[in-house]
């Protein structure tokens, strides 16, 4: 097909797919239809992951972001009553200034990224470094204590949300 | 090269993603919306430290984005959190109104 292969026109569509549900994100009036949006690019960049043959974190990505983390922001824009499409708006001179802005460090990042053809080393084929098993074993043997630190964070930020979001008891 | 694909390409892809996420934090006053571009900037830097994981075939990478999930899972509590205490005192979760903490 056009010379290019399966794996390319995978990664094209997810990519072109990807882009497109991240502008929705930003220009879509209602926040429900944002958080709908942003779990529709999720799915892609687990797709690349995919793509990538980092099985473990493809799942991992879906599970957390897609499962726990939008559920809460659903959660929460429910309970606010945000479902409305006439929430106020930036001015056009803020969105221009901003879009001008966005263009210029894309300008920057593409112009700094131009030079660098040939990044480091290039490994053909595929690697078995995003399975389960490689993965457990180098975070269980190497990372072990970043993974407990990791859980006590988990655990203040538990103790934390609950100290913020309760009521004030006076 | 990833199963064909360049690197440069990952770049391009991850940089587009992230300033898509930038200038969503930049031109929107609904405080949720800016926290999900927020998320959108840390999925566009978590593709990217994938793709060079891949690339140098080095499992560090990927411990790397599964604690940035880890943080951002934390993050998004705590933020969230404050969001809605704001707006049960406020009434409003809106960037412009918000703008001084004193209020």
């Amino acid at each position: 097909m056009l010379g290019y292969t399966i794996t390319q026109w995978l990664f094209g569509i997810l990519s072109f797919l990807s882009i497109m549900f991240a502008l929705m994100v930003v220009f879509s009036r209602n926040p429900v239809n944002s958080v709908l949006y942003l779990v529709l690019t999720f799915f892609c960049i687990a797709g690349h992951y995919l793509l990538l043959n980092a099985q473990f974190l493809a799942v991992v990505h879906i599970v957390v972001y897609a499962g726990a983390i939008m559920v809460l922001f659903l959660f929460v824009i429910m309970l606010m009553d945000l479902n409305h499409d006439n929430e106020p708006q930036k001015t056009w001179v803020t969105k221009i200034i901003a879009g001008i802005a966005g263009g210029m460090l894309l300008c920057v990042l593409v112009g700094s990224l131009k030079g660098s053809e040939q990044l480091g080393i290039s490994q053909y084929g595929s690697s078995q470094i995003g399975m389960v098993k490689n993965l457990g074993k180098v975070l269980f043997s190497e990372f072990l204590f970043p993974f407990e630190i990791a859980s006590i964070l988990l655990l203040a930020a538990l103790v934390g949300s609950i100290m913020i979001g309760k009521k004030e008891i006076k | 090269m990833i199963n064909g694909i360049s690197i440069n390409y990952y770049l391009l892809l991850s940089a587009v993603l992230f300033i898509i996420g930038a200038v969503g934090v930049m031109a929107r006053r609904n405080s949720i919306i800016i926290f999900m571009c927020i998320e959108l900037m840390l999925n566009a830097v978590n593709l990217l430290l994938v793709a060079f994981s891949t690339l140098h075939n080095d499992a560090s990478g990927q411990v790397f984005v599964f604690f940035i999930m880890a943080v951002a899972a934390a993050e998004v509590a705590v933020g969230l959190a404050i969001l809605s205490m704001i707006y049960r005192n406020v009434k409003t979760i809106d960037t412009d109104i918000l703008s001084n903490l004193k209020n």
